[in-house]
């Protein structure tokens, strides 16, 4: 199935109307929250008790994307994810002791302190497969997921996650025309946070969409409102639809902003004072509470609450990984090969 | 013992682990309607139908990533990258996703996938499309790389290959596909890591790889009637590398010629001189010698990439120079 649509931010009166109940809702929320409390926590690790050292890239502001897509997916569906993969991570429920233990390089990590930040995707119990740092190269590799669920014909799905960088790359197109031409059932979703490190998106890409690529491939395109966790979720669904329906995948666009530089010690003096603030003013977590909160479908006391409850968590999780213990060396040999 | 071509041994062991195993899967250019640019999957995508024998369009990149997304769901693709000299276009995901994902997921991923790709050496096929470069991988920790020699080789390694839980590089030369040899009819493999002895003799040690192997095999006919007996040597796999077996040869020959069709500096043969002097110094009276490619591109014009290649004469050539 191949065409254009674009999803905008969607309005809390019309919640009910598209089926969202108030436990889904909050469920968001609280996601978005984990997410945030957590490179919160990362960055006071990282920049004032260097704890955590090395590449580390922060989605600050783009929360809605990973919970957006998460919420609409079925806990069986599987996910790659990228250098920017915290949220990813946290959205698709791996608890975050196992991915600050990660960050931190400890043995109880995700990956067993081996992968890091960039690589903390990977828990086979929750489906999530893994997080490649190589801009792009994901992508293809979900087609090959892709093609092994159709191939044992299950009808779940496989979604990746890549920014607007990835885009340029010759593994994006090269892996969506392949799942495009066997119809795969792969939602390729695109974080467009408008710069890749320091390349706005205007200077990398010369039309002002990157949703419309869809049609060269003769897939379905969308694109959305990447700072709305509702728009996301809705978009993801069309996509699920597709996909189920053996229709192929689907590319999703989700406009959303990088809050922070590209990585942690970026100030990015490159942008427009301007537009940082302005972008501030869209942060995905500050409007959906204040609309779940003003259509009274939860009260700013059980917001409250939720956030302290999160914030325990991620504290607990400190403690966690801070009480982990190393791979120890002589460990690494066997892990080469299988 | 029935005789077959090396394609063949190549194609009988496709389709036997395809008949057994409804996980493997082929994925390359070519391979289905055209039967393979060399041939050698011919018949296949009519035997079993295009789920499992899928043409790709020439996205090399696409090819390796989807067959390590197929893999890390418990599927065995056999990706085929037409030729050697089109790793460099997804070296990428060989290199950095799919020898890494074992160990970057701290033991929990696996990724049991083939690449088969040949070199065309010796075919006037040019720059592009001749290079025989397996030393591009031997950095490469948590890939394997096989180079058959033999029809029997060609389908006992790609049996151990396909069977294997890591990704493997099988690599084969096109002038051997028209090669005859006994091959059994029945299942076996031909264990990684072991170097096999193709000839034993007591004066000097010749390890070859690949087709260098048969040209070896040939200079060590024409040295005996020279009265030099030449032990040759095929390590079969390079990652990983039987260096134990050439020790030992050598603790008899005390001389080593390296004969390989990749390029002498930084080849093959560089890694086992290094890691014979680093273990085995004592044992040779004469320098090591290698019999490699030049270290340029690979010319078209047919007599010059004869003049460029390695050959049983140059092997004779080296070998003697150790003996004087």
């Amino acid at each position: 199935m191949s065409g254009l649509t674009q999803i905008e931010s969607i309005p809390p009166q019309d919640y009910a109307r598209l089926g969202f109940e108030k436990e889904q809702l909050v469920w968001m929320l609280r996601k978005m929250i984990e997410i945030r409390l957590f490179e919160e926590k990362f960055e006071e690790l990282y920049l004032m008790r260097g704890l955590i050292t090395g590449p580390a890239h922060l989605c600050f502001g783009e929360e809605a994307v990973a919970v957006g897509v998460m919420s609409a997916l079925d806990p069986n569906d599987y996910i790659i994810s990228s250098h920017r993969g915290h949220g990813h991570a946290l959205a698709k429920g791996i608890p975050a002791k196992l991915v600050m233990a990660e960050v931190l390089g400890k043995s109880t990590g995700t990956c067993k302190g081996l992968g890091g930040s960039m690589h903390v995707g990977i828990c086979p119990e929750k489906n999530s497969l893994f997080a490649s740092a190589i801009v792009g190269s994901q992508i293809p590799i979900a087609s090959g997921v892709g093609l092994a669920l159709k191939y044992k014909k299950s009808d779940r799905l496989v979604a990746v996650f890549f920014g607007d960088g990835a885009t340029n790359t010759g593994a994006f197109h090269e892996g969506i025309n392949l799942s495009a031409i066997w119809k795969l059932p792969v939602i390729f979703v695109c974080e467009n946070n408008r710069y890749a490190i320091g390349m706005k998106i205007e200077n990398a890409v010369a039309t002002n969409s990157i949703a419309i690529r869809a049609t060269a491939y003769g897939i379905h395109g969308i694109s959305v409102d990447g700072n709305d966790v509702v728009a996301v979720h809705e978009a993801t669904k069309q996509a699920i639809n597709i996909a189920r329906s053996g229709g192929g995948p689907t590319l999703i666009e989700c406009k959303t902003y990088r809050q922070k530089g590209h990585g942690i010690y970026d100030k990015a003096p490159y942008r427009p004072k301007e537009e940082v603030e302005e972008w501030l003013k869209k942060d995905p977590i500050v409007n959906f509470e204040k609309k779940l909160i003003a259509s009274r479908i939860v009260s700013q006391e059980e917001v409250g609450k939720l956030k302290s409850q999160v914030q325990s968590e991620i504290d607990e999780a400190v403690k966690f990984a801070q009480e982990s213990s190393i791979l120890p060396f002589v460990e690494l040999e066997k892990l080469v090969y299988a | 013992m029935r005789e077959i071509t090396y394609a063949e041994a190549i194609r009988e062991t496709l389709r036997e682990e395809m008949i057994k195993d409804p996980n493997v899967l082929l994925i390359g250019e070519d391979v289905g309607a055209y039967g393979g640019a060399f041939k050698v999957t011919d018949g296949l995508l009519k035997e079993f139908g295009p789920e499992r024998v899928r043409d790709t369009p020439i996205s090399e990149a696409a090819i390796v990533g989807a067959a390590i997304g197929a893999s890390l769901m418990g599927l065995r693709p056999i990706a085929e990258i037409m030729y050697v000299d089109f790793l460099s276009i997804c070296l990428e995901q060989i290199c950095n996703q799919a020898a890494k994902m074992r160990f970057m997921s701290g033991g929990q991923l696996k990724v049991p996938m083939v690449i088969r790709t040949q070199y065309s050496l010796g075919r006037a096929h040019g720059a592009q499309h001749s290079q025989c470069t397996p030393s591009w991988l031997l950095q490469v920790a948590g890939v394997k790389v096989a180079l058959p020699s033999t029809p029997y080789d060609a389908k006992g390694l790609l049996t151990t290959a396909m069977r294997d839980s890591n990704p493997v590089v099988y690599m084969e030369s096109s002038l051997l596909y028209r090669v005859k040899g006994p091959v059994p009819e029945n299942d076996y493999t031909v264990p990684f890591g072991k170097t096999d002895i193709k000839r034993e003799g007591s004066h000097v040690t010749v390890v070859a790889i690949s087709r260098m192997v048969r040209e070896a095999m040939a200079a060590a006919e024409m040295l005996k009637e020279e009265g030099i007996e030449t032990e040759v040597l095929d390590p079969r796999t390079i990652q990983p590398l039987d260096i134990e077996t050439i020790v030992n040869s050598l603790r008899k020959t005390g001389r080593l010629a390296i004969a390989e069709d990749d390029s002498k500096t930084g080849g093959v043969g560089a890694e086992i001189a290094a890691s014979i002097a680093e273990r085995a110094i004592d044992y040779l009276d004469a320098p090591i010698v290698r019999i490699a490619a030049p270290d340029m591109p690979i010319p078209f014009s047919p007599s010059l990439e004869q003049e460029y290649m390695p050959n049983k004469e140059k092997i004779v050539e080296a070998v003697k120079s150790l003996l004087k």
